[in-house]
């Protein structure tokens, strides 16, 4: 039935480790992973909780079809409530820990309290013990990693760790698994070191078997397979240029932000997009980009694999960045790169294996960082706050010191770490901050792409684009294509696209597969693997189900209608480029419709026809 | 037609679809740790190598087996492991020069590759055709193909 149906309860605070056995009746509502853990979270943790405090838990989940051969099928999530936003967060990772917890025979890890000292989780098989990590401490995750990997002797091990900024308080801390697959958003390691919890060792060998009907699931996946293997995106655009084959198609339709959102077009988009990791550099003719990579299962391999030039400035005379290692996705090639004006790409590079090697989430950086740059220029910030260097758009070596800066935790590198909403409010101009619910936006314009205004402004944990990714139709095509200029027909396209997605984020798949895939393809491959009767119709009410559910958390945590919305420099100043010139975010058209086709009241409370509806938990 | 598994590490991507079909097909269960073909990582240059059994025709671990418990498959070439025959000894593990051979502690037997009978699982769920199952004769055509192409034997422009 794919489940292990077994659950770990680590208590930090006491060192006690419990088995508990996966409550079905639940899993059969909200199947596992993002679903079944935020299920998990609402019934054990008062909504008003310290994301920071002892009080708050964590927890680490797979889906049923994690560990398995359907294709993408190595997905973990964790789930807490996030320091950034004061919102649910759950973040999703690929890499090979997921399967590993998998084979190793747990569905989900809770983690509740504070331990009195550093520790970190080591599982093998049946085997959990908390053991002292104090040597780890202040070790970045790539040197932490290496010593679990010499102390247990095992080069098997899977590894999810935190870097220095997670244990200094650095708000969008991320858990990195694999030393470049990342938990990354909403600041899930910032709660993961509040409780002195550096690390987690996975070692499985027990498998996942108990699948339903093999030969059934056998079948499904391979066909699944063969869909994912003939189209365009996830056949050929991701694998050749990952999710970078966005940049130039993005910037071309006048959506990509550039300069803190001060514009829709950046003229250096060519030279960090996923062409130019694929030429030859100048300096020594080798290209940025070594191979893609796949995560655990996948058969689309969309993973950068990148080598910087070891003449470039940021790793001259470092010896210890010559190697390759996880290179850059879209969303952190934007963030890093067009958002801060810097068009270098293997400074972007650097950056990234940084963000990677100390996790943190390489979005909130690049956008905090463009907010401070926003800050400089206005006089708010000088250079007696950053030692002397001048915070300018399009200076490589500004970004690659700030990231320096907040590794090592000195000086304005402390201030980056708040990100940008509380670092803009503590200099005096929070409308430079690009954020919803506390949380900086990705790689795309609401001007230029009205959707995902919308998408970003509703967004259950704050800006997003992982939770309604209207770009798949707006700009792709995918599953039909809409304009993305206008807003008609946006609310309905967002609710769909954010049940869909709470439903894959459940299963244990990537959402990426849902380039190709539809709930038609993936509904198979579950009703196969699990028990009970899985079809598209429940898995699109249990979407519904799981959105509602951690809306309810959130309002419950004090959030309100006045959170749904963007900043102004979104709804009032229009693009001045491309082709979405003249456009502001059609918010104030798009959100009434909404809440109206959610089943909401007009400011965003939950009705009781809707709980009674989707069985939601009072 | 006797045929072998053609492995070019340049296509893999470190999928491991490879190592749950083959423990799938072996084991029952999905589980890399009982795979008979193991990916392998090298992280600072950027490469996946795919590794397992090549059947050796003088097989080592077929001599040094002292109760005749690995046999030749003739169909397929493959050398089998007779499970109610090995006594899990592990010479053969040392024998082989390759390590294809390994010890598996839950069952107290050796586990190696054996084609799967003649239609190895691992060559059908390899997404990139890393893993192929050729004619045995054939296995360096593809490279000669590669290098025949490099090779300038067009008519110049005078």
């Amino acid at each position: 039935m794919a489940w292990t149906q077994k659950i770990l309860r680590v208590n930090l605070s006491d060192g006690s480790i419990k088995v508990e056995p996966l409550n079905m009746e639940w899993a059969d509502q909200y199947l596992g992973q993002r679903g079944l853990a935020t299920r998990y979270f609402i019934e054990e943790v008062d909504p008003k909780v310290d994301p920071l405090s002892p009080e708050n838990k964590m927890i680490m989940a797979t889906g049923p079809l994690t560990g398995t051969m359907a294709s993408t099928g190595g997905r973990y999530s964790v789930i807490t409530k996030g320091p950034l936003t004061g919102a649910i967060a759950c973040s999703n990772s690929g890499g090979f820990i997921g399967a590993e917890m998998k084979m190793a025979g747990w569905d989900m890890i809770i983690f509740e309290g504070k331990s009195p000292s550093p520790v970190y989780l080591y599982i093998e098989n049946d085997k959990a013990e908390l053991l002292p990590a104090d040597d780890l401490w202040g070790k970045t995750v790539w040197e932490a990693d290496e010593m679990l990997h010499k102390k247990h002797q095992d080069p098997q091990l899977r590894i999810a760790c935190v870097g220095r900024p997670a244990e200094a308080g650095c708000l969008y801390a991320g858990i990195i698994n694999d030393l470049h697959r990342a938990a990354g958003r909403s600041g899930v390691g910032t709660v993961m070191a509040s409780k002195n919890l550096k690390a987690v060792a996975v070692r499985g060998t027990k498998g996942v078997g108990n699948i339903k009907d093999p030969a059934r699931f056998m079948q499904a996946t391979q066909e699944a397979k063969a869909v994912l293997a003939e189209n365009a995106v996830t056949g050929e655009g991701l694998p050749a240029y990952g999710t970078q084959v966005l940049m130039n198609i993005v910037n071309e339709i006048g959506a990509l932000p550039t300069r803190n959102m001060r514009e829709v077009q950046f003229e250096g988009a060519h030279s960090v997009s996923g062409e130019a990791m694929h030429e030859p550099r100048k300096s020594d003719g080798k290209p940025n980009l070594t191979t893609n990579a796949a995560c655990f299962g996948c058969t689309i391999a969309c993973g950068r694999i990148s080598t910087i030039d070891q003449g470039h400035f940021s790793v001259e005379n470092k010896p210890e960045y010559w190697g390759s290692s996880g290179g850059l996705e879209y969303e952190a090639a934007w963030a890093l790169g067009p958002n801060t004006g810097v068009d270098d790409l293997d400074a972007l590079t650097y950056v990234n294996f940084l963000c990677n090697e100390d996790g943190f989430d390489p979005i909130t950086f690049g956008a905090t960082f463009s907010a401070a740059i926003d800050l400089f220029d206005s006089g708010a910030i000088t250079t007696e706050h950053t030692g002397g260097m001048e915070l300018i758009f399009g200076s490589a070596e500004a970004l690659v010191w700030a990231v320096e800066a907040l590794c090592k935790g000195e000086g304005f590198g402390k201030d980056l770490g708040l990100g940008s909403k509380r670092l803009c409010e503590k200099y005096g101009h929070p409308e430079f901050s690009m954020t919803v619910k506390g949380q900086e936006f990705p790689a795309y314009d609401p001007r230029g792409i009205q959707g995902m205004g919308l998408a970003y402004a509703t967004s259950n944990r704050g800006a997003c684009h992982l939770r309604g990714y209207t770009v798949a139709s707006e700009v792709l095509g995918i599953p039909e294509k809409t304009d993305p200029l206008v807003t008609d027909g946006k609310p309905e396209l967002v609710i769909a696209f954010q049940d869909a997605t709470a439903a894959v984020d459940s299963s244990g798949l990537c959402l990426f597969t849902t380039f190709a895939w539809t709930l038609d393809n993936i509904a198979p491959q579950i009703d196969a693997a699990c028990e009970g009767e899985w079809s598209v119709e429940k898995l699109a009410e249990l979407g519904e189900r799981v959105w509602n559910m951690e809306r309810d958390f959130n309002l419950k945590a004090g959030l309100t209608a006045a959170d749904d919305t963007l900043p102004k420099r979104l709804l009032k100043d229009a693009a001045n480029v491309g082709p979405a010139k003249g456009k502001v975010a059609g918010l104030d058209v798009m959100l009434p419709k909404y809440y109206e086709l959610r089943g909401w009241t007009n400011d965003g409370q939950l009705t009781d026809d809707v709980r009674s509806r989707l069985s939601l938990p009072a | 037609m006797q045929r072998s598994l053609q492995i070019d590490p340049g296509k893999c991507t470190g999928c491991l679809q490879c190592e749950m079909a083959c423990s799938y097909e072996n084991e029952g269960v999905f589980n890399p740790a009982r795979s008979r073909i193991k990916v392998f990582t090298f992280h600072q240059e950027g490469r996946f190598v795919p590794y397992t059994c090549t059947q050796c025709d003088e097989a080592w671990c077929m001599q040094a087996c002292p109760v005749d418990a690995i046999v030749l498959n003739a169909a397929t070439g493959s050398k089998d492991i007779l499970e109610d025959v090995c006594v899990g000894c592990k010479v053969c593990t040392i024998a082989c020069p390759f390590g294809t051979v390994n010890y598996n502690s839950d069952t107290g037997k050796v586990i190696k590759c054996d084609l799967c009978g003649g239609d190895p699982k691992c060559a059908e769920a390899c997404p990139t055709q890393a893993i192929t199952y050729i004619n045995a004769d054939e296995t360096g055509f593809d490279r000669m193909r590669a290098w025949a192409g490099k090779s300038d034997n067009q008519p110049r422009v005078q």
